[in-house]
């Protein structure tokens, strides 16, 4: 009687706590310690992570690297869409990141951008779509969620960390800071777990 | 005698070909019965009263309206005059025979996907005569094949009726009193096409009066008459008609053959700067455009739509396409996102639509599971919808390239044209994010490792001398600094290794 309904339980939108998804569903960190503390042993794809760096430039990239190379076996687009800086290309092909499948997509506006992400998650020719914006409008970010949900990318959206305080509809959500050369993540929200203390990762 | 004998082929060549030439031919007729009016609205997405007008002046007379104009009272051969007293809100658009003759081959030549013989009627009404006997094969069965034709014809914004029979002339009789029951044999065509009006046959004057004279009403009455008496006393035009009507003779028709560059044009009647009304009207041409490369197997890798103004110059936008296509719904994504991004100085009264350059389509070999092919489509569909919006230059791939100066060893590129690069070279700790120019440090930081030199470009004006060092900030951050080896010896972060 207590079971629900076997349809209800495959809705996107439905989670239940602790329950695991297949592990199709998430791409590992390549960082056991943190692998550990979420729910599907990795990054969920089909929805929005979201990254709160500090200043850029502490080790957010290195956080993300270990997944955009498993990814990149897929041989699909990984957008970036507005980094703040150029991806330096001789760094990432010794960190083994393939760079056939990198898109850089540089906006004239937030606006554009988001359209981009929107675009690239609604296509499904994307193994990831990574965001950095200051975007804070919530309607903004439940659409940019829902295209999340919708595809099967790894949408990751890159903010500063004074939003930190304002609500998101993210199901994962991190804060970084740098902390004497290494890199101090803290789980601010995590679907499908409860946050745990900070992780200290020698990225 | 046996000298005769043997010039006579040998038997089965004349078999063979016989066996050709007697390959059961069935021919489906379209005819459109309210084509100047379809073709006046067909650019309208929603129902505005329009009527066409034909002849000029006081003697101006409407010829055909749509729904919407009966409904509020217009009627067939009314004066305009007294049409424009009716509603003030009535659109016009005069019959023009030579855009009609235009609009007919652009079906014509849409209608080349289906059929490897299409043969124009300009009659009145107009249509086509498409010979589906070899069709069959390809699309299934003639069910399928009929509903699909309709299905493509009422996308372009016209309707038709459908006539099939094994010889042309019975089809189109059996458009034109709308009995869409295919006929398969030719014995069966006598019973099938008794009932068809004498007006409909389409003879000479004379010759239509003296059977109305007579008593003859229908095809069905005129097969009844004897041929030797029809003969002496009409002539041999009736007769020959039946025989064609029958299958008894043959009834050879032209072939239509589209030109090798596309060309439409559609007037709007009232004209508007609405973007859907745009698109609506684009999506029909684009959808014309299909047909007309499928029929060639051709494809696009650039084609050019205007709208037309009443003063200003004509807007063109010009589509480019990465990979060639042919896929309507695909270019009208293209073209939205382009309409949304024009500006137009005024409203539009018209478009057209040109792909001068038709390439040979490369079909994608399909995988046999969920092929490998598609999936790339799919990623070039993305880099050219983003370009469509954002621009060429903002969707760029990266690219490594060999050599030393730091900003010198990756570059832009066209997404997915990456050349490979040996990967011999062991960089030394590199940053994963570069700045776009180096900005100069206030103070020095606290060095970590370091340095390496890199002196490097003297042949190109843009040599550089620097000893890069790694540093780290007070709040965590590792930096890539460098310091001039020349000049003032200043110091500036390039990059972080974040």
């Amino acid at each position: 009687m207590n079971a629900l309904p076997e349809a209800l339980l495959r809705h996107p939108g439905l989670w239940q706590g602790k329950a695991r998804r297949d592990q199709q569903a998430y791409v590992s960190t390549g960082f056991s310690a943190l692998d550990a503390q979420l729910p599907g042993h990795g990054w969920p794809r089909g929805a929005l992570s979201e990254c709160l760096v500090a200043q850029p430039g502490i080790g957010e990239l290195r956080l993300l690297l270990p997944a955009l190379v498993q990814l990149a076996e897929e041989g699909r687009w990984m957008v970036w869409i507005v980094p703040p800086y150029i991806p330096y290309a001789p760094a990432l092909r010794t960190a083994g990141l393939n760079l056939f499948h990198i898109l850089v997509v540089n906006t004239a506006d937030e606006a554009e951008a988001l359209w981009a992400a929107e675009q690239a998650l609604h296509s499904g020719a994307c193994s990831a779509v990574l965001l950095w914006s200051g975007v804070c409008d919530a309607r903004r970010l439940r659409r940019l969620q829902l295209a999340a949900e919708e595809s099967r990318s790894w949408a990751v959206l890159c903010r500063n960390s004074d939003f930190s305080r304002h609500p998101s509809p993210a199901a994962l959500r991190l804060g970084l800071e740098g902390m004497e050369g290494r890199l101090a993540v803290q789980i601010l929200k995590c679907r499908g777990s409860v946050p745990a203390a900070t992780i200290m990762l020698d990225a | 005698m046996e000298a005769a004998r043997a010039t006579v082929p040998p038997w089965p060549d004349v078999e063979r070909q016989r066996g050709r030439d007697t390959r059961q031919r069935l021919w489906l007729a379209l005819v459109f019965p309210h084509f100047s009016l379809e073709m006046a609205c067909r650019g309208l997405a929603n129902h505005e009263p329009v009527a066409v007008v034909e002849g000029q002046g006081v003697r101006a007379r409407i010829l055909a309206c749509n729904r919407a104009a009966r409904g509020v009272g217009i009627s067939i051969g009314m004066p305009l005059s007294a049409a424009w007293a009716v509603t003030a809100e009535l659109q016009t658009v005069n019959q023009n025979a030579v855009v009609e003759a235009a609009a007919l081959r652009g079906i014509a030549a849409w209608a080349g996907q289906w059929s490897s013989l299409v043969s124009l009627m300009e009659d009145k009404p107009p249509g086509l005569l498409l010979e589906v006997g070899g069709s069959l094969r390809l699309f299934g069965d003639l069910e399928r094949l009929t509903a699909r034709i309709r299905a493509g014809v009422e996308e372009l914004g016209y309707r038709a009726l459908c006539g099939i029979a094994p010889t042309p002339l019975a089809a189109w009789l059996l458009a034109r009193i709308n009995d869409s029951r295919p006929v398969r044999q030719s014995e069966a065509l006598a019973g099938r096409l008794a009932p068809v009006p004498l007006l409909f046959l389409g003879l000479e004057k004379t010759t239509h009066k003296a059977l109305e004279n007579m008593g003859i009403r229908s095809f069905g009455d005129c097969q009844r008459l004897s041929r030797s008496g029809t003969a002496r006393r009409l002539g041999p035009e009736l007769l020959r008609y039946l025989d064609r009507a029958l299958g008894r003779v043959a009834d050879p028709r032209v072939a239509y053959v589209a030109p090798a560059v596309f060309t439409r044009e559609l007037d709007l009647p009232a004209e508007t700067s609405a973007l859907d009304a745009l698109r609506f009207a684009a999506r029909r041409l684009l959808l014309e455009l299909e047909g007309f490369l499928i029929a060639r197997d051709g494809a696009v890798g650039e084609l050019e739509l205007g709208l037309r103004h009443n003063r200003e110059a004509d807007t063109c936008i010009v589509i480019r396409l990465l990979v060639p296509g042919r896929n309507a719904c695909h270019l009208l994504a293209l073209l939205r996102q382009r309409l949304e991004s024009t500006k137009l100085p005024s409203p539009v009264t018209g478009l057209w639509l040109r792909a001068d350059k038709v390439l040979v389509s490369a079909p994608p070999a399909m995988d046999l599971f969920g092929s490998a092919e598609e999936k790339k489509e799919g990623q070039q569909l993305l880099v050219e919808r983003l370009q469509a919006r954002l621009g060429v230059d903002a969707v760029r791939g990266l690219e490594g390239v060999s050599g030393h100066r730091p900003e010198r060893v990756w570059r832009y590129c066209s997404p997915g044209t990456q050349s490979p690069v040996a990967k011999s070279e062991v960089m030394a700790s590199r940053p994963l994010w570069l700045l776009a120019c180096p900005t100069p440090l206030a103070h020095k930081p606290q060095l970590e490792s370091g340095p390496e030199r890199i002196q490097s470009g003297w042949w190109d004006g843009e040599d550089i001398a620097r000893d890069y060092y790694t540093a780290h900030t007070s709040d965590g951050a590792r930096l890539w600094i460098f310091r001039e080896l020349r000049g003032e010896q200043r110091w500036f972060i390039h990059g972080y290794f974040a």
